[in-house]
């Protein structure tokens, strides 16, 4: 439904979309994860045609962006970053202003104004003044004016940003039954929101894309193996000599050891492919220091992410 | 074209959420009135020649606060991302600005007609001028607000708008209108100063209808909505 083909974007002396590719298939749900400045607005400035690129391409449901910008811009909603609305503007008024701009007729637009404001929990405030609405108001006025038309393919620039907890899981929730009906790529910065709502995640940072994929596959990706946490008491040099030895065991990290026979936490590294829960269980019962707890940690994207920006930095991704 | 009257349809209601446009109709509304009751005397001539004289001389201040907000707001509160996102052209756009801003100005113009009226009341005049003034004063308005939303097109700044704009509009108007008072002016300084607006503007509050004239408004208003498409536009070559 998006295809994006070696998209550049220089401001100037500023490399900001550095010749990324990528696909989005219909009813799919992205995410667009990076680090502020990671190029994200841009990308997403240029899939609705509002810059050009500098270079290569990108067409939306087979319409170049560019040759084709005006027939892009009719199948797209497009929810810019920080929300731009003319204030003064009644919510209903707005919508209206922006069914017509859309030359939807006036039984169309009745019908479909109905529909988003329902559906962005927009009701109540029909009739009120834009200025006045809370951020949270202001960011489903947005959604619904992208909703409005019906489009084929959503485009949300950080569409929970500055929003209070509440508000980020009504929107979340939102953005995920939006998912089947549309296609929808959304940027954040924010990790839990992807692993939230995001069938595919597209890592981009400094321009590039560093990864790809479901957010299960990146956790559990190689840079992302997972941990497993051990809690006991019992003295930790020993605790710690006796977790190194067994099988699948790549590293151990004692995370809070105190002198003999207290807690000992333990971080376990295991290696690729083994599952060492079990293993660890039988070992310090043995010993007979008392286990407290045994806990498979996986490791947030957010790691990943640092990890991945780190890599890039250094030239090895 | 639909989607330029829709645009300008959303720029005038804006308008009316204002003050500034208030205070701008209420100092035009004002001035005319001043001038009506000083003029409007037995013995007179019946004519409106003076209000619209000075309706041009309250343009050159008036129009660039009215237009100041036209794009650069747009620019600074972002929307003209979501504007420019909808499936509209730039052109679409500019003159959708332009027509919402000339609707204003014609509103603007409206509460004088009471004048015209009172004239016809207590007296016979003469409709031609006062046709040929009107058509004067909406080319001038026409001229001065492409201006004014050229000006506002290139910053996110309402105040270096409105200050660009009436610099602008002073020197087409007021300074060759000073110009030309100078009795000893070589000739060709004497051309120059003759395409002044005010100058060209004269010989419609006179009741001369010269096509010369409206073409030059058209054209230069035409010449400034152009560079506007232009400069929306230049954002993609940045
Ligand atoms: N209009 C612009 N002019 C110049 N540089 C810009 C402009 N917009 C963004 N940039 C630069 O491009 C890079 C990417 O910005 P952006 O796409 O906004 O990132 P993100 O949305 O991921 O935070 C940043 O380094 C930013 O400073
Ligand atoms: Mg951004």
């Amino acid at each position: 439904m998006i295809s994006v083909s070696q998209l550049t974007k220089v401001y100037g002396q500023t490399l900001a979309v550095d010749h990324i590719s990528f696909e989005v298939a219909q009813g799919q749900i992205v995410g667009f994860l990076g680090p502020n400045g990671a190029g994200k607005s841009t990308t997403l400035r240029m899939l609705t045609c509002y810059l050009p690129p500098t270079s290569g391409g990108a067409s939306v449901d087979g319409l170049d962006i560019f040759h084709q910008s005006e027939q892009v811009r009719s199948i797209l909603g497009y929810l810019p970053e920080n929300v731009p609305l003319y204030t003064e503007m009644k919510v209903h008024e707005y919508l209206d202003f922006r069914g017509r701009l859309r030359r939807m007729d006036r039984s169309t637009r009745r019908r479909r104004m109905g529909y988003v404001m329902d559906r962005c929990w927009l009701k109540s405030v029909e009739h009120k003044t834009i200025g006045h609405l809370s951020k949270g108001y202001r960011q489903r006025v947005g959604l619904a004016d992208a909703l409005l038309h019906d489009p084929k393919v959503l485009i949300l620039d950080e569409p929970t940003v500055g929003l209070d907890p509440t508000q980020i899981r009504e929107t979340r929730k939102l953005i995920a039954d939006l998912g089947g009906d549309h296609t929808l790529l959304l940027s954040t910065h924010i990790l839990p929101e992807v692993e939230a709502v995001c069938g595919r995640v597209i890592v981009i940072s400094g321009g590039k894309i560093v990864a790809q994929g479901s957010p299960d596959e990146l956790r559990n990706s190689r840079k992302m193996s997972a941990r497993v946490l051990v809690e006991c008491r019992g003295p930790a040099r020993e605790v710690e000599q006796a977790l190194a030895r067994v099988s699948g065991v790549g590293g151990v990290e004692l995370l809070d050891g105190q002198s003999d026979h207290s807690m000992v936490t333990a971080a376990l590294r295991p290696k690729e492919g083994y599952d060492i829960r079990e293993e660890v269980a039988r070992t310090i019962i043995q010993h007979g220091w008392p286990l407290r707890e045994i806990r498979l940690e996986h490791a947030t994207l957010e790691e990943f992410f640092v990890q991945g920006t780190a890599n890039q930095a250094m030239g090895r991704a | 074209m639909s989607r330029s009257i829709v645009i300008a349809r959303r720029e005038l209601s804006s308008y009316f959420y204002s003050p500034i446009a208030y205070v701008a109709m209420a100092l035009f509304l004002l001035v005319a009135g001043f001038l009506f009751w000083r003029d409007f005397q037995p013995g007179k001539p019946v004519a409106m020649r003076t209000i619209f004289d000075w309706m041009v001389w309250l343009l050159v201040f008036i129009v660039p606060v009215l237009c100041m907000g036209l794009l650069a707001q747009e620019w600074a509160t972002g929307t003209i991302e979501t504007l420019m996102t909808a499936p509209v052209g730039e052109t679409e756009v500019v003159l959708g600005k332009f027509l919402g801003s000339l609707g204003f100005f014609v509103v603007l113009l409206i509460p004088t007609l009471v004048y015209v009226g009172m004239l016809a009341l207590y007296g016979r005049p003469d409709y031609g001028p006062i046709f040929s003034g009107y058509l004067g004063v909406v080319l001038v308005g026409g001229l001065f607000i492409a201006i004014g939303l050229f000006c506002s097109s290139w910053t996110k700044s309402q105040v270096v708008a409105a200050v660009a704009a009436a610099a602008i509009l002073f020197t087409l108007t007021i300074a060759p209108w000073w110009a030309g008072q100078q009795t000893a002016l070589p000739t060709f300084w004497r051309n120059v100063v003759d395409q002044g607006v005010f100058t060209r503007y004269t010989d419609f509050s006179k009741g001369v209808l010269d096509l010369g004239n409206i073409l030059f408004f058209l054209v230069a208003t035409g010449v400034f909505l152009f560079v506007t498409i232009k400069v929306l536009e230049s954002r993609r070559w940045k």
